[in-house]
Formats: structure tokens, C-alpha cells, sequence
């Protein structure tokens, strides 16, 4: 697999190919594996991403703790904001149904992070859907998705615990960017200004989970980082660009990580789990988990 | 190196990647160590495994890998509780594994017993559901679980890779990687080796029954 994200792109223009082609093809060559047989595992994931959104959106689950859920449901059944009827509230919605499926301990496919796991599957789904795109095109666009991950996970980190936030919705929202802007009928180049608009977009954003657990803010971050990738992916296709290199924002990203206080690192030891509502809920919360 | 399909994945039981299905695969592993599930587990978590690890089911999914259960086996979320008829005692501390040098915050080491064999590892969990064991009975080790591996310490005699690398070929097994370490010249050689196929059960017992081979495992693929 790549370990450079610009490394791919000169490779899929001077082919005249996409960044799914090329990640398809390095895939293969890798793990020994055929084209179809990799295609046919990224449906697999794609048919778990379509069940967990549909789970969710159903607005009837809790988490462990209760902490969250029935969010999802609300944006489908709530009033009507100025982005109603749009892409954009479908995306929220979806998202948070994905993270409400995890929080339940429901199955998802994680992808980056099961943290993250809310971004990709409604930025993807969401446009593919309103669009009326093929499975064939999200199938391709989660090959890219996997290759700007893959250079995320050599580069940085995907983890929240090494990196914070920025290492989970961020990377998230860096690969659904790409993938969407490539799915959506843009060139690698503009797919790669994409992940760099995203990812700079969520560049120290800290992971504070209420009582260490994956619900509060998390659940929220996947909708908000979808929002990034949206605006991203907007930009991305109207011709802006981002000056400094995406290989560089995903270096910075890692660099960042590297200097986070460990309290911002998926320890429960600072930002909004060290509120004092924060550390309130969660002693009430586990409390009950450890009664359930 | 990193597999596009470990990034759009694993297909899991939430809520956490790292501590709930890379949890799993760290207890799958250790489960291995002893060739199936434990009598008895002390397990040590270690940074932030012990700091969120209940609120993240970290217990749940490592007792679960121990009992066999995949990262995506939706009786994870009862692992605990079955674990007493699954004929598994476990134990959970928190411990600071932090020594000479730093260790990844999400790491815990497991002791495991069953009949005469007992084994202790160390894994940390790398984000992504990715693991990287990093040491087996105080070996050094690099074991990413994403191949099916077979793990021995025989004595350090001439001759043994060629011995076992002609055993493997023979079953038509082809090795993807093989690392060799020891602790002193003339000590106890440990090898790891991470092969394509999945080995048949006779070619471990085979191994084992070389007489400088002191004892013998295979791990089972739990990634990509």
C-alpha cells in the first residue's frame, strides 16, 4: 500500500485512473489477494455500513450507560432546520445512527476507528443515495477511502488513545472527503485537496469521552466531522485548493498527536469528560453499568 | 503493512475499535498460547486500558477472545457473565508496564494456565482493531495476528530453521515471515513464524515432537 498519498495520485493521473484503481491494485499485489475477491469484502462492509444506518435511524436505542441515542431518529422526524430536505441533514442523521449502533454494542464496520465509524458509511451513502449512485461507485469510493487511511495509519495514527480525535473523526472525515469527491466525478488531485480541506479542518481536536466511554461527545463528532468532509468536499469540487500538501496536514495531524497531553487522549482525564457535569454523568453512568 | 481492508474494518461489536475488537484478538491470541480456552487468566491492563476499559467493554472483549469469540460475535456483550460455564476464571488488574522504555498506551499482558501449559504475553492494541504482540514467556516478538503463526522454543541447535522451513514446505505451507530470537548464545531459540495457509494441527504436533523442540503453538489468523 502506499505511505504517500501524492505517491498514488501521480500514479492513478499517469494512468489516467482513478485513486480506487491504483489502491484496488496495490491491495492486490499486497496481501496476494484478486481484485474481485477485495471488492467483494468492501461490499460486505458496505451492506454492514447500510444496516447499521438503518438501525440506527429506527430511534430506539440506548446505550450502555444511557448516555445517547434517539438522536438519529430526530433528524428524520424533528423539525425542519434550514438544511432540511438536503443532503447535508440526511449525512448528520446517518452518521449519528451509525454511532448510536456502536455505543449499543451493535455490529459496524469500523472504519477508520469503530469511534469514527459514523462518517464514512453517511458522507458515502448519503451523497450515493441522493445522487443515485451505483454500489459499484461506493465500492470503489471505500478502496479510496482505505488507501487515504492506510497512508493516515503509516504517517500519523488512527488511534485516540496516540493521537485524540483528530486521529479518529478526523482521519474519518479526511478519507470520506477524498472518497466522496472522487465518487462524485473528481480527479485525484482534487480528491487530494479534499483530505488535505478536511483533515486540516479537525487538526487538534482532542478525544474527551465521558467516562472513557465511546458515546459523549463521540456520537456528535461523527456528525460534525461529516459536516467537515461536506464542506471539504464542496470546496474540493468547485476548484479550491489547499496550499499546504495532504501528506503534510496528515504529518502535522501526527505531530499534533504526539505533543497531546494524555489527558486528551482517550483517558477520560481532561476537555468535556473533565467538565463538572462531565465527571458527574459519568459516575452516575458507570455506576449503573456496573448494576446492569 | 498496512492492509486496505483492516482500514475498512473489521465488521465489529461496538463500541471501540481498539479496546473492544483489538481487545478480542489480543485474548484470541493468548487463547492460542495454551490451544484453547484458559482455566484460569490474570489479566493486566495497562494505560488506558485500564483507565476506560470497562466503559469500553475491554474486559468483556479480551474474556470473549479467550473463550474463542471473534470481534464481530455479538455474545461479547455477555462474555463475562458465560464465562463461568465456559470453564474460564479470570482476573483483571491495572498495572503501570512502563520500565526502561515507554509501551503503547493500550497494552495489557495476560498470563494464562490450561492443564500443564501456562504462557504469559504482552499485546498492545494500535488503533484500527490492529495488534502487535510484543512479547511471548520473555521473548521479544512481533506478532500482528494477521497470518496464521506458529510460535516455538527449541533448544539452539544447528540446523533448526532448515529442519522446520523443510517441514513446512512439505505440507506445502509457504512462510511469510520468520523471525528467530534468544537470549544468549547457546540459549533457548524462540521462533516465529507467520505462514499463508492455515498449518494442520499434525505439522504443530510434528514440530513438537522434534526432540530440541521444547514446546510448540499455532495462532490463529484474527485480522485481515
Amino acid at each position: 500500500m502506499f505511505t504517500n498519498l501524492m505517491d498514488a495520485v501521480r500514479a492513478a493521473e499517469t494512468r489516467n485512473l482513478r485513486l480506487a484503481d491504483v489502491a484496488l491494485e496495490a491491495e492486490a499485489k499486497d496481501q496476494g489477494r484478486s481484485v474481485a475477491d477485495i471488492r467483494a469484502a468492501l461490499l460486505r462492509a458496505l451492506v454492514v455500513m447500510r444496516g447499521a444506518i438503518e438501525r440506527g435511524l429506527v430511534g430506539d436505542l440506548m446505550s450502555n450507560s444511557g448516555l445517547v441515542g434517539g438522536d438519529a431518529a430526530k433528524l428524520r422526524t424533528g423539525p425542519a432546520g434550514p438544511l432540511a430536505g438536503t443532503p447535508f441533514r440526511d449525512v448528520l442523521a446517518r452518521a449519528l445512527a451509525v454511532q448510536e449502533v456502536n455505543a449499543a454494542m451493535g455490529v459496524i464496520v469500523a472504519a477508520p476507528t469503530a469511534g469514527g465509524a459514523g462518517v464514512l458509511p453517511a458522507v458515502l451513502t448519503g451523497l450515493a443515495d441522493a445522487k443515485g449512485l451505483s454500489d459499484d461507485l461506493l465500492v470503489d469510493a471505500l478502496a479510496t477511502a482505505g488507501l487515504i487511511g492506510a497512508v493516515v495509519a503509516e504517517r500519523a495514527s488512527l488511534s485516540g488513545a496516540e493521537g485524540g480525535c483528530q486521529a479518529e473523526t478526523g482521519a474519518a472525515a479526511g478519507m470520506a472527503a477524498g472518497a466522496a469527491t472522487e465518487m462524485l466525478g473528481g480527479t485525484p488531485t482534487q480528491a487530494y485537496h479534499a483530505v488535505a480541506l478536511a483533515q486540516q479542518g479537525t487538526l487538534g481536536l482532542v478525544c474527551d469521552p465521558l467516562g472513557g466511554l465511546v458515546e459523549l461527545p463521540c456520537v456528535f463528532r461523527n456528525a460534525t466531522a461529516a459536516a467537515i468532509a461536506l464542506a471539504a468536499i464542496e470546496m474540493a469540487l468547485a476548484g479550491v485548493t489547499f496550499a499546504i500538501p495532504a501528506d503534510e496536514v496528515i504529518d502535522t495531524m501526527g505531530e499534533i498527536g504526539r505533543a497531546m497531553d494524555v489527558r486528551y487522549r482517550e483517558t477520560a482525564g481532561g476537555g468535556l469528560a473533565a467538565t463538572p457535569t462531565g465527571r458527574r454523568l459519568a459516575r452516575e453512568r458507570l455506576v449503573q453499568i456496573k448494576k446492569s | 503493512m498496512v492492509s486496505l481492508l483492516d482500514i475498512i474494518g473489521p465488521v465489529m461489536v461496538g463500541p471501540s475499535s481498539s479496546h473492544t475488537a483489538g481487545a478480542c484478538r489480543l485474548g484470541l491470541l493468548a487463547r492460542g498460547l495454551v490451544g484453547g480456552t484458559p482455566e484460569r487468566a490474570r489479566i493486566e491492563l495497562h494505560g488506558s486500558f485500564a483507565r476506560t476499559g470497562e466503559g469500553h467493554g475491554t474486559d468483556k472483549a479480551i474474556a470473549g477472545g479467550l473463550m474463542g469469540y471473534r470481534p464481530d460475535d455479538e455474545r461479547l456483550r455477555t462474555a463475562l457473565e458465560t464465562a463461568e460455564r465456559e470453564g474460564l476464571a479470570y482476573r483483571f488488574e491495572k498495572t503501570s508496564l512502563d520500565e526502561e522504555t515507554e509501551v503503547h498506551p493500550n497494552t495489557v499482558r495476560i498470563s494464562v494456565e490450561r492443564g500443564d501449559r501456562s504462557s504469559t504475553m504482552q499485546g498492545s492494541s494500535l488503533g484500527a482493531g490492529r495488534i502487535l504482540v510484543t512479547n511471548i514467556d520473555d521473548y521479544p516478538v512481533e506478532v500482528h495476528g494477521n497470518h496464521h503463526t506458529i510460535v516455538l522454543v527449541a533448544e539452539d541447535v544447528k540446523g533448526s530453521i532448515a529442519r522446520i522451513a523443510g517441514l513446512l514446505a512439505d505440507n506445502d505451507l509457504n512462510i511469510a515471515t520468520l523471525r528467530l530470537t534468544r537470549k544468549e548464545r547457546g540459549g533457548d531459540a524462540f521462533m516465529v513464524i507467520e505462514v499463508d495457509q492455515e498449518p494442520p494441527v499434525a505439522v504443530r504436533d510434528t514440530i513438537r515432537d522434534l526432540e530440541w523442540v521444547r514446546w510448540a503453538y499455532r495462532l490463529d489468523k484474527v485480522s485481515g
